[in-house]
């Protein structure tokens, strides 16, 4: 009991899960800013928005829903800090684990977009809703070669329990290799689920303000924030875990700082894709996505089903 | 709130994507644009007025403060005005001067369109870099005017500042690492595909519909329409320095980034020209504080198109009315045309196109009766007016008048 309230709570639960996401803002905030050529943030400025951020006072519409209001980012928050118990953080362990919890894992990553969704339509503010129609336009997008390209990887391995993918692929690390173009696809619809350049289209800044978080402030903006730090943390830590778990190779601590610099790079490409590409449109986001990205994710699928008759 | 499936959305007069206060109420339908509503006139400063309550060197120093990023463009266009009233020749030391500090101002205008164009498409790493980029030649303001904005080098009759034999190797060195990143951006702009896809076919303009609404500068440019003034009316010293028009048939947004990144070439080329050609000689002429009467029109191509100033001398120290037209008041009425069934994210970029400067653009106008006097024209004047002028064109509006009659009788 004590263990499992110290895994939520602690670690590798909230209070970890915290800290590391603003380390990672930090980290791609200042990568961001060294490849356009600019100082970038010290290394506390996320810790100090945050709290700025709670002092602050929080106002909401008057003609917003307060409950879906105030609801939402929690709900955003509490789905993304529950994906990070099912990830395996070193050798082949994780905190809590079934069968299928890949796809679980999948879904509660989804919440997030429909909380942004509900919190931005409930506010009420026009360039809210706008942002919170296009959130949702584009997760029709991404969600699908997102799922395949990850489930592909799972295919391969014969399980949908993300500790066993890891065991299999720490068993054959070579066969990482033949995921390399479902990784390329999770690492751009990531892009795409994190809101970031150049699929930040649901909170254009010079078109809608901020999108669904326009008329967010205070807390609840913090609160948002650090849920979207969290958001991208989660999502190079699965993207790890199904793509190239090496760190299970290692004892539990240096496996661990592996595991840590696998998300640091993953992050760190994230950082380089959105400083070189320009952002879309809507119309065009979905047009790459149907287009180029689901065609390459199910010639993915098929290649991992053609291997797997041949590797078994 | 919203039970159609029409809805306006407010951008502006504080909204981020733009730099200055103007407001655009958009009708939208999903993500297109159905109708767009453009209202100026948030930041109106009364310059003109301000301009016939000072003699004509205060009122220069004022006139450079329409504008914030090409100063010296209206700062020069309303010397000209005085100086052809005065029948001043200019030394020519001073015309060459003039043209580089002109030239130096189009590049610093252009890098920041450019980055000012990146930021609006959501690439936040062009504009980090122009920005970067254009530090070099605002520091070479600084360095000959003594400002990085607002240089107040123009005088009546001249320039207030000489140019050293170190200024100008100093110029040209930076003029040659402003070479070398223009290509670079010339290279960019032309070749990454995420940028091409926003910008080519956004904010379509024919040639036809510029030569209707009369776009200037490079928005017309960018349709095929040869249109400069540094060429078709030369002024300063454009006379006696080769140069290109650069103009594009993309008709598109995309067009308009090719004609500015290739104009700030034209630029370096017509730099290196004056500073090679430099003429020695005194730097003003003496001009009496009282300007002869009369009036004049003056014409410069600043960085965002043609401007035009009016100057009106009655023989005093003050002039009688200045009038001054930006180009971007001839360049807004475009952007109704450009936006039509584009989609929402289009907005900030196709406003961006056309370099807007939205305070220089905020005046007021009030009639006044065409004949001689200056009283405010009444309203049925102005109808018998219109009246009386369709008659001599062979137009009759009698039976249209009487109809007019009787529904205000029924009111």
């Amino acid at each position: 009991m004590a263990g499992t309230l110290f895994s939520i709570l602690i670690f590798p639960g909230l209070l970890f899960l915290c800290i590391a996401g603003l380390i990672f803002e930090y980290v791609d905030r200042k990568a961001y800013a060294r490849l356009q050529n600019r100082v970038g943030p010290p290394w506390f400025q996320p810790f100090a928005d945050f709290i700025k951020l709670l002092g602050k006072e929080n106002l909401m519409p008057c003609a917003a829903n307060p409950t879906m209001f105030n609801l939402a980012p929690l709900f955003a928050f509490a789905s993304v800090v529950t994906v990070f118990l099912y990830i395996p953080l070193w050798q082949t362990k994780s905190s809590f684990s079934f069968d299928g919890d890949i796809i679980m894992i999948l879904y509660l990553l989804t919440i997030p977009t429909l909380a942004f969704f509900i919190g931005g339509w409930y506010s009420t503010s026009l360039f809210a809703r706008l942002g919170s129609v296009r959130a949702v336009t584009q997760l029709f997008a991404y969600e699908v070669p997102l799922f395949m390209s990850i489930l592909a990887s799972a295919l391969l391995a014969d399980s949908w329990s993300l500790q066993k993918i890891a065991v299999y692929y720490a068993q054959h690390p070579a066969y990482c290799l033949f995921n390399s173009v479902g990784f390329a696809i999770t690492l751009i619809t990531l892009l795409g689920k994190l809101e970031k350049a150049p699929f930040d289209i649901p909170e254009a800044e010079t078109e809608i303000v901020a999108g669904p978080f326009t008329e967010y402030s205070g807390k609840l903006l913090a609160l948002l924030r650090l849920t979207i730090d969290i958001e991208m943390v989660a999502g190079a830590a699965l993207v790890v875990a199904v793509f190239f778990p090496f760190a299970l190779m290692f004892s539990p601590v240096v496996g661990f700082i592996v595991f840590l610099i696998e998300v640091l790079v993953v992050v760190l490409l994230l950082s380089l894709l959105r400083t070189i590409i320009a952002r879309l449109r809507i119309d065009q986001m979905i047009d790459f996505c149907w287009k180029w990205l689901v065609p390459l994710a199910l010639f993915q699928l098929l290649l991992n089903l053609i291997l797997k008759g041949a590797l078994s | 709130m919203h039970n159609s499936d029409r809805f306006k959305i407010p951008l502006g007069p504080q909204h981020p994507a733009l730099k200055e206060p103007e407001g655009f109420s958009i009708a939208l339908m999903g993500e297109k644009i159905m109708g767009l509503d453009i209202r100026l006139g948030y930041n109106h400063r009364g310059i003109e007025k301000a301009c016939e309550e000072r003699n004509y060197l205060q009122a220069l120093y004022l006139v450079e403060r329409v504008c914030g990023i090409c100063s010296h463009a209206h700062a020069t266009c309303f010397i000209q005005a005085v100086e052809e009233i005065a029948g001043v020749q200019l030394p020519r030391r001073a015309q060459y001067i003039r043209t580089l500090i002109a030239e130096l101002e189009r590049i610093h205008s252009h890098l920041l369109w450019l980055g000012v164009a990146g930021h609006e498409i959501g690439f936040d790493t062009l504009l980090m870099y122009t920005w970067r980029d254009r530090e070099i030649v605002m520091d070479l303001l600084a360095l000959v005017t003594g400002n990085r904005v607002n240089y107040g080098m123009n005088t009546i009759g001249g320039v207030r500042r000489d140019i050293s034999p170190e200024d100008i190797a100093e110029i040209l060195k930076g003029v040659d690492i402003l070479e070398e990143r223009t290509k670079y951006y010339i290279e960019v702009a032309t070749q990454e595909t995420s940028i091409i896809q926003r910008l080519s076919g956004v904010g379509v303009l024919t040639k036809e519909e510029v030569l209707r609404l009369d776009a200037v500068g490079p928005t017309g440019r960018a349709s095929g329409v040869s249109r400069d003034v540094r060429r078709d009316d030369p002024y300063a010293a454009y006379g006696e320095i080769k140069f290109n028009v650069i103009t594009d048939d993309h008709c598109d947004v995309y067009g308009r980034t090719v004609v500015r990144v290739k104009e700030l070439m034209e630029s370096y080329s017509i730099i290196r020209q004056c500073l090679k050609n430099l003429p020695e000689g005194p730097l003003t002429v003496k001009v009496p504080r009282k300007i002869p009467a009369g009036e004049a029109i003056s014409r410069y191509e600043a960085p965002r198109g043609e401007d035009v100033h009016y100057v009106k001398s009655n023989g005093g120290e003050k002039p009688e009315r200045v009038k001054i037209r930006a180009p971007t008041l001839a360049n807004i009425q475009a952007v109704k045309q450009m936006l039509k069934d584009r989609y929402l994210a289009d907005m900030p970029i196709v406003v961006a196109a056309i370099d807007p400067c939205f305070s220089c653009t905020d005046r007021v106008i009030s009639i006044a009766e065409p004949k001689k006097d200056n009283r405010v024209i009444s309203w049925e004047t102005l109808r018998n007016y219109g009246i009386d002028w369709y008659t001599a064109h062979g137009i009759d509006f009698t039976e249209l008048n009487n109809k007019f009659r009787k529904k205000l009788e029924r009111v």
